[in-house]
């Protein structure tokens, strides 16, 4: 192989003096590139070979024909799509809300647990004791307790909206997870920050405010959307209290019907919403990588 | 350039410490530091790393809260208990060896943030301001970048910039230059030149000694805790009366620092 790359005799050895040939860099980046192509082409050839054995083993398997026309079926595929989509509607409603409550309670969260000082005491037990609990204790669950509990008081004037619930529900777990993703932004921002903004004679919240909180979300932003991608697709949950969403759509569906096609069609829908969120979150990571490597030199 | 050391006993000092005791858990960093400055005199710290010159000056600015003692400032003691030390750090200025410069803000808004939001000026005239200091630093052009592009003298000098912008009664110098590549020493050390010119009051801890003989009114050397000897630059340097100077001079001179 090194043959191809310009040995002595090699194809890039183009004869003459080497001092009149233009400048190296070119002919490097000519080599650099050739080794691309060859890098990519051997992961194209032994993908294709890997998935294609896969493909084979799974379209010889006995139960292969049941499989296919119970979750596979174009015709329930193409009947179920469009009223997914439509249901699913609902859910990006609900994340859509609930990530904007979960952004605010979680910061109000982050910022109670990192006060100093013992006056501040009981606040910072209290935003530990939440972010405990509700980290502790599956979602389904506080869905289910919330959204049939609370409405199961029969307190007049209390709602009984389950999609209210659904939110009220998801806002309080992921607002769990998302403080102590500030938290750690928080923390890792350098006391010297605080220090030299102090000296200036800025109080302890606006230094917060100005100096700290800004440089910490910036920080915290892939980790933040990764939590997003999980409320997305945790969206479904709220089915068991009644929101007619898109996987209760499905379910509907292929209960009436006897065929799973519309999971593959929900299914579908999902990696179409949440892969390019999930592609952005590892731009993210990359160029912030980067960038604090640049900055490090 | 050496001033009377006598000023500080006309009119009020600017800055006034006694008895200053500070530890760290076990570590016993001030252990009773006395120490006056008069009103535009300028005061070098000198002493071997961890004898106390950050933690002091830190004291004085009242991010570290202090044992016993009092420090009082231009008449007023601000280690009282009721003080409100947001007011008090106004009007003390402090630059850290570390530029703490806020990394998410450009230069500009670097020095109007405080003027802004602590000392209550509106946005044109804390840029007004920020604009002339930045002229006269000649970091005008550096007014829309971010610290990230400036050389870490540039930094430095923007972080001095960003304490004057306060205008404070009096300015501490934490080991300023100790981060530098050395050929950025000197566009700082003539910030403080300049400033010393202009009549402001400084501490300035360093382990610059040329610069300390050059600039300084008086210099303190600090050891166990305490000002160990003080006096004009040029009897600490030519003839320092105890032996702990003596020795620390030493070691400085065959590091060529002298």
């Amino acid at each position: 192989m090194s043959g191809s790359l310009g040995g002595p005799h090699g194809p890039l050895d183009l004869g003459g003096p080497t001092h009149l040939r233009p400048g190296g860099p070119p002919l490097a980046r000519r080599r650099v590139d050739r080794a691309v192509i060859q890098s990519t082409s051997i992961a194209l050839v032994s993908s294709v070979i890997v998935f294609g054995l896969l493909g084979l083993v799974v379209v010889n398997a006995p139960g292969w024909p049941e499989v296919r026309n119970y979750f596979l079926n174009p015709q329930w595929f193409n009947y179920s799509l469009p009223k997914i989509v439509d249901a699913f509607g609902v859910n990006v409603r609900l994340f859509l809300i609930a990530e904007v409550l979960i952004l605010v309670l979680a910061m109000v969260i982050a910022v109670m647990r990192s006060l100093p000082g013992p006056v501040f005491f009981p606040l910072r037990l209290l935003a530990t004791i939440y972010a405990d609990i509700f980290r502790a204790i599956p979602g389904l669950l506080i869905i289910v307790l919330l959204g049939f509990g609370i409405p199961g008081l029969g307190i007049a004037g209390v709602p009984t909206d389950p999609f209210l619930y659904a939110i009220i529900a998801l806002t309080l777990v992921y607002s769990a997870y998302v403080s102590e993703v500030y938290r750690a932004g928080i923390e890792s921002i350098h006391p010297s920050q605080e220090a030299a903004a102090r000296s200036l004679g800025l109080n302890r919240f606006q230094a917060l405010r100005y100096v700290i909180l800004p440089q910490a979300v910036r920080r915290v932003i892939p980790p933040l959307l990764n939590d997003f991608i999980g409320l997305q697709k945790d969206t479904v949950l709220v089915s068991y209290v009644g929101v007619v969403e898109a996987f209760r759509e499905s379910s509907i569906i292929q209960a009436a019907h006897f065929n799973a096609t519309p999971y593959v069609a929900l299914a579908l829908v999902f990696l179409v919403v949440t892969i390019p969120m999930a592609r952005f979150t590892d731009w993210l990571v990359t160029r912030d990588r980067r960038r604090f490597l640049a900055s490090a030199r | 350039m050496s001033a009377p050391v006598t000023a500080a006993v006309s009119a009020q000092p600017a800055l006034e410490i006694s008895g200053l005791w500070k530890s760290f858990g076990q570590l016993r960093v001030l252990q009773g530091v006395d120490l006056t400055v008069a009103e535009h005199e300028v005061v070098c710290l000198i002493g071997s790393s961890g004898c106390g010159k950050s933690t002091l000056l830190r004291c004085v600015n009242l991010l570290e809260p202090i044992d016993a003692g009092r420090i009082v400032v231009a008449g007023e003691e601000i280690t009282a208990r009721a003080v409100d030390v947001n007011r008090i750090r106004r009007r003390i200025g402090i630059v850290f060896q570390s530029f703490n410069l806020f990394p998410h803000m450009s230069v500009l808004r670097n020095v109007t943030l405080a003027p802004q939001k602590a000392a209550g000026k509106s946005k044109s005239q804390a840029e007004v301001e920020a604009t002339e200091l930045l002229e006269r630093f000649g970091l005008a052009d550096k007014r829309n970048e971010f610290p990230d592009r400036l050389s870490g003298g540039q930094q430095q000098r923007v972080a001095i910039v960003r304490a004057l912008a306060m205008a404070p009664d009096l300015l501490l110098f934490d080991e300023i230059t100790s981060a530098l590549d050395p050929e950025l020493v000197a566009e700082v050390l003539n910030v403080i030149r300049e400033l010393a010119r202009g009549g402001m009051t400084m501490v300035i801890a360093t382990h610059e000694m040329g610069f300390a003989r050059d600039i300084a009114n008086r210099v303190c050397f600090l050891d166990g805790g305490v000002i160990l000897e003080q006096g004009a630059p040029s009897d600490i340097f030519s003839h320092p009366r105890e032996a702990r100077t003596q020795q620390f001079l030493e070691r400085i001179i065959e590091a060529g620092r002298l």
